[in-house]
């Protein structure tokens, strides 16, 4: 969903994109520990099996993107995952390309690390469920929400032509938004009941 | 229950096995600069054409590549669309009050035929690999290895936890879930992710636990020596003029 193919964006716009989650990925890893390596690479591979999963959400489908838990989940992290993930899904499935590595990778992390900054204290104090649920509902909201708008800006920095086409697109990130949303509540509402403790490695764990 | 491996690389001659990875990874990365700098539409479609006879030279089967066109999204598709009717140019039709331009058709095109010149690029010197060895050779190239050890871990838990899902998906399914767009549908996949969420933290304390036994330091060890032999050379420089011929066609035309 997140995907901009190689070929739509200019230069400028992918430069920056590079050289901005550059910068992040080189401060994740710096801050990442090999200890936390098998969580982090378990919590990459999760969503990408979770990107399989079709939700159906009135007449169309959605495939999850997850980037707002994972950053709850991961933190920083979160920007070294989702590259490893981007850089499968194109290797394997042909999903975006190279050169927009990148941005891409920016247009899902910046998000991430967003929600992170905003909702995890929340997330880590609250213990009912149901209240969970309705952080998690935000969280997803929130992160994709984000990226939609970040996809969107990408396309319009790239050139005046592109600004109908944004507008509109950004219509088709609700019904994504609408699924992450009931999705996100749900796992961690779930989590919640399940296993309390991993919502919380974050604050056992340094990071 | 065994499930196809995912992440399996595609079936390829054995010629391009011959060469070093890095050398695959550099060309493939070489393909794609010249690739995006074309800006002539009939240059452009000779990219993606050239990137198609190479993949099909070198032994992809068609049928692969087709599974594998550049998957266009519902946004993706709408922006390629809309295109024609935001560029200014010459009209080529009008719908409505919405005029499309030659202009806007073109870029279009452009866009496509640059997007598979690249992912076919991709698919054939990259998505051949076995992704071990790809992530040895993108450490030989100088990534630093804590992404690495990470792209290695990923792929692995990746068919882990797609086997798992695959499973409690097949349970789903016995107790005859239909997915749709309702209440009891979101929370059956959300506790299906919540529980695979769980597991995988779980498997992931445990697979720690088992490496620390085993006194993982913080370092993995790149057995094969990935010897770059004169074959690769002879390969790069053949390639050189073969990734420039577009660009400097474009500079002179």
């Amino acid at each position: 969903m997140a995907h901009i193919p190689d070929g739509v964006l200019s230069a400028p716009v992918l430069t920056t994109g590079a050289v901005l989650s550059a910068g992040a990925l080189v401060y994740a890893l710096r801050r990442l520990d090999y200890d936390r390596i098998p969580q982090a690479a378990m919590l990459s591979a999760l969503f990408f099996v979770a990107s399989l999963v079709n939700v159906p959400v009135g007449a169309s489908s959605v495939h999850l993107i997850l980037n707002g838990l994972m950053g709850i989940l991961l933190g920083w992290a979160a920007v070294p995952a989702l590259l490893v993930a981007l850089l499968l899904q194109a290797i394997f499935f042909g999903y975006g390309g190279l050169a927009v590595l990148g941005i891409n990778t920016l247009n899902l992390a910046l998000p991430a690390l967003l929600c992170a900054a905003l909702f995890r204290g929340a997330i880590h104090r609250c213990h009912s469920p149901r209240q969970l649920f309705w952080l998690g509902a935000l969280t997803g909201f929130s992160g994709i929400a984000l990226t939609g708008v970040l996809v969107c800006l990408a396309l319009a920095l790239s050139g005046p032509e592109y600004i109908p086409a944004a507008k509109v697109a950004l219509l088709t990130y609700v019904p994504l938004m609408l699924a992450e949303a009931a999705i996100t509540g749900t796992i961690l509402g779930f989590v919640q009941r399940v296993a309390p403790e991993q919502l919380r490695l974050q604050q056992v764990t340094r990071d | 229950m065994s499930s196809l491996p995912l992440l399996a690389p595609l079936a390829t001659s054995s010629f391009l096995n011959t060469l070093d990875p890095r050398l695959r990874v550099l060309l493939c990365l070489a393909w794609t600069g010249s690739c995006l700098s074309l800006e002539r539409l009939s240059l452009q479609a000779l990219a993606a054409l050239a990137a198609l006879g190479v993949a099909l030279l070198l032994g992809l089967s068609p049928r692969a590549l087709l599974r594998r066109l550049v998957v266009m999204e519902g946004f993706m598709l709408l922006v390629l669309l809309l295109l024609p009717f935001s560029m200014p140019g010459n009209p080529v039709f009008t719908l409505g009050n919405l005029e499309a331009t030659d202009a806007g058709f073109a870029r279009a095109l452009g866009i496509l035929f640059q997007a598979h010149g690249v992912i076919f690029m991709v698919l054939i010197l990259l998505g051949t690999l076995e992704v071990v060895t790809l992530g040895h050779a993108l450490a030989r190239l100088g990534v630093p290895d804590k992404l690495v050890h990470l792209l290695l871990f990923t792929v692995r838990y990746v068919q882990v936890l797609y086997e798992e899902h695959l499973r409690l998906r097949q349970a789903m399914r016995a107790r005859a879930f239909v997915p749709g767009t309702n209440r009891h549908s979101w929370n059956s996949l959300g506790w299906l992710l919540g529980m695979l969420l769980v597991r995988s933290l779980e498997r992931a304390s445990r697979i720690h636990e088992a490496m620390k036994c085993r006194g993982f330091h913080g370092r993995f060890y790149l057995l094969d020596d990935g010897a770059w032999g004169r074959h690769d050379t002879l390969i790069a420089l053949a390639a050189v003029p073969l990734v420039l011929v577009l660009p400097l066609l474009e500079s002179v035309l």
